[in-house]
């Protein structure tokens, strides 16, 4: 057990290092500098700007000042208004995780529910619907989704408003970064809600003349979460770059409209602390749902 | 006949069989006797399955449907995609932000004049620029980017996770940790961390790739570098289990070399595995297509992928819905397509799967 856990852990600290290698030679790599932009800057001015962005070291050197940096938070500052990275991050990180936790709450719960709910009613009308519309989610991108929710409810209709700081509504952008991931586990739920309902355990809870409701929640369920558990750090990456792209659309002012822009402006500095960041938050959510995994599950042997 | 009869004496009690009593089948009641069906391959009864299944054929009829569209449309209508709406050679200013089967104002005029004028069944874009056949050329280079990446990922996933299968001991376990590796990388961040970079640094104008542009190659650049990594997972699994049979065995102890034992005896057993796996696969790259395209990573302007078309309708989405909803129509339908289409082929195929 001690053993697989350590692994994993390893495994996940040398996939965030490789990501912050990446990253950063990566950015390295884009000819001209940060300040080979739009208008002509005076040499010396320029060589300040170097000198106070270590850009006039060698580049190995700057790779071990930006890893020493990161170990204290320091992400650098934007190259392009000058702002710290770690500012702008955590900023836009308590809107973004506020949406993204709403998103992974309501697709957990409803996944949960309509999954049982089409397990229990196999091949009768209510299971076939949900099927149905399941299936046609997963073939929605979230940005579509979140253009269509927008046109519809915001502009055309005017059941929720367009989002301002000051008045977030995050109905919209919330649905739409949840239904695939819903979609998913309401299909997941339904597949192993039927493989533990056809357990020998279950049929005698049957025999014994437990409750249906007691056999659902108590003992189907509970066993027929494990393989959702799985999908829970696939679901939080998921729902990262999701946001990307629904703030974006919502112009919702969080961490991903923050990333989208950084692209759009080549703010270098910007995008390096985001991507950084984000995969850290990917790697350690697929951490945490591989080690609950063999938590819940203690029929899975550790290899 | 009759001469035989009377040949036939049979003694009373004799148990001898009485020929006479019986007549010989004609070929009608033999054939009626014959029980088992016709012999079928593997192939013909997994097409059977297949086209019994009206998921599969919906999504086969509108798959065939959209290409046929992608592969003729572009013959009828005399518009290019980049191309600003001309009449008789001169540039229509009038022609911007039409709505569907609207004629501009000089189109109109050179209409009364007797000329012929090709409807825009979509309308035009605020560039003047006929809609329709720029959804058609989008839904084309999204087609053309989903194809593309599987093949790639086939091959790449293909040979490295035979060769890890295959040979098994040290290298299998140093290659399946730089899988693993690779596996726990967010994929859609070093996507866009990758196209960022090489949108940049790539250049290919002056090679054969020059036509399809910069970004179009480094997109498959970005799915090949990482979307290989499940492929090399299944199929070296696949070779796994298929090495320990007795046909591989009786190939390696007349000297077969390992590269023809695994195309000739390991391939053809999991490749229909493999390819429903590649099925899956395009839905995938043409849904992370369309959304870097959103991004603004995408295919180069003027070219449109349907993502891109998406993302530009953005801007004038209150006044022009239909813009927004066109391409998105065709995404879903393509998506769900394919979707439907590689379940329906698991289900037919993988003879591992019984239902």
């Amino acid at each position: 057990m001690w053993r697989y856990v350590l692994k994993r852990i390893l495994l996940a600290i040398l996939s965030i290092f490789i990501i912050i290698t990446l990253t950063f030679f990566l950015m390295h790599a884009i000819p001209g500098g940060p300040f080979a932009a739009e208008k002509a800057i005076p040499d010396n001015v320029k060589a300040a700007l170097e000198r106070r962005f270590n850009l006039d070291k060698p580049v190995f050197t700057q790779y071990l000042l930006y890893l020493r940096n990161l170990l204290r938070f320091d992400f650098g500052v934007s190259m392009k208004h000058g702002r710290d990275v770690s500012r702008i991050i955590s900023e836009g990180f308590a809107t973004s995780a506020r949406l993204g936790g709403f998103a992974a709450l309501v697709a957990i719960a409803a996944g949960l529910v309509l999954g049982s709910l089409a397990a229990l009613t196999r091949n009768r009308l209510p299971d076939r619907i949900i099927i149905f519309v399941t299936t046609l989610f997963t073939a929605i991108p979230s940005f579509v989704l979140a253009t269509l929710l927008l046109l519809i409810f915001c502009l055309q209709l005017k059941v929720f408003p367009v989002w301002s700081a000051t008045n977030p509504s995050y109905v919209l952008p919330v649905i739409s970064l949840a239904l695939y991931p819903m979609a998913y586990i309401t299909r997941l739920t339904k597949t192993s809600m039927l493989d533990v309902l056809g357990q020998d355990y279950i049929r005698t809870a049957k025999a014994k003349g437990v409750k249906d409701v007691i056999i659902i929640f108590k003992h189907a369920l509970r066993n027929a979460l494990i393989p959702v558990v799985t999908y829970v750090g696939p679901m939080i990456a998921y729902i990262v770059t999701g946001s990307l792209v629904v703030e974006t659309v919502f112009t919702i002012g969080g961490l991903g409209t923050q990333f989208v822009t950084s692209i759009t402006n080549r703010d270098y500095s910007v995008i390096m602390g985001t991507t950084i960041f984000l995969a850290t938050l990917i790697v350690i959510a697929s951490l945490i749902s591989d080690l609950m995994y063999k938590l819940v599950d203690p029929r899975i042997k550790f290899d | 006949m009759e001469a035989e009869k009377k040949d036939f004496q049979k003694a009373p009690f004799s148990l001898q069989m009485d020929l006479s009593k019986f007549k010989k089948a004609t070929e009608e009641e033999k054939r009626q006797q014959d029980v088992m069906s016709e012999s079928t391959t593997f192939f013909r009864d997994g097409m059977r399955k297949l086209f019994k299944n009206p998921l599969a054929v919906f999504s086969i009829v509108v798959l065939s449907l959209i290409i046929i569209l992608i592969l003729v449309a572009p013959l009828i209508v005399p518009y290019g995609y980049a191309d600003m709406n001309t009449v008789n050679g001169k540039r229509d200013k009038t022609a911007t932000n039409m709505v569907p089967f609207q004629y501009s104002e000089l189109e109109q005029e050179y209409m009364a004049e007797g000329g012929e004028r090709f409807p825009h069944i979509f309308g035009t874009d605020s560039q003047g620029r006929d809609y329709f056949i720029r959804c058609v050329y989008g839904t084309r280079v999204s087609l053309a980017v989903g194809l593309v990446a599987s093949v790639i990922v086939l091959i790449i996933g293909m040979l490295y996770g035979s060769i890890s299968g295959y040979f098994g001991g040290r290298l299998d376990l140093v290659m399946m940790r730089i899988v693993d590796i690779i596996y726990s990388l967010p994929d859609m961040l070093v996507i866009i961390l990758l196209s960022v970079v090489l949108k940049q640094v790539l250049d290919v104008s002056g090679t054969v790739f020059a036509s399809l542009g910069t970004n179009m190659i480094s997109m498959f650049i970005v799915f090949g570098a990482l979307y290989w990594v499940s492929m090399a997972r299944l199929v070296r699994g696949q070779i796994l289990g298929i090495k320990q049979n007795e046909y591989v065995l009786a190939a390696q102890s007349v000297g077969a070399k390992p590269g023809r034992i695994i195309r000739k005896h390991i391939l053809p057993n999991c490749i229909s595995v493999i390819f429903i796996s590649t099925a899956l696969q395009i839905p995938n790259a043409i849904f992370t297509e369309s959304y870097l395209s959103f991004v603004g990573l995408g295919v180069q302007a003027p070219m449109p992928s349907l993502g891109s078309l998406a993302n530009a309708a953005r801007d004038g989405l209150q006044s022009y819905p239909y813009r927004l909803v066109f391409p998105a129509i065709l995404i879903c339908l393509i998506v769900l397509s394919f979707n439907l289409l590689g379940d329906a082929l698991r289900d037919a195929f993988d003879p591992k799967l019984v239902k």
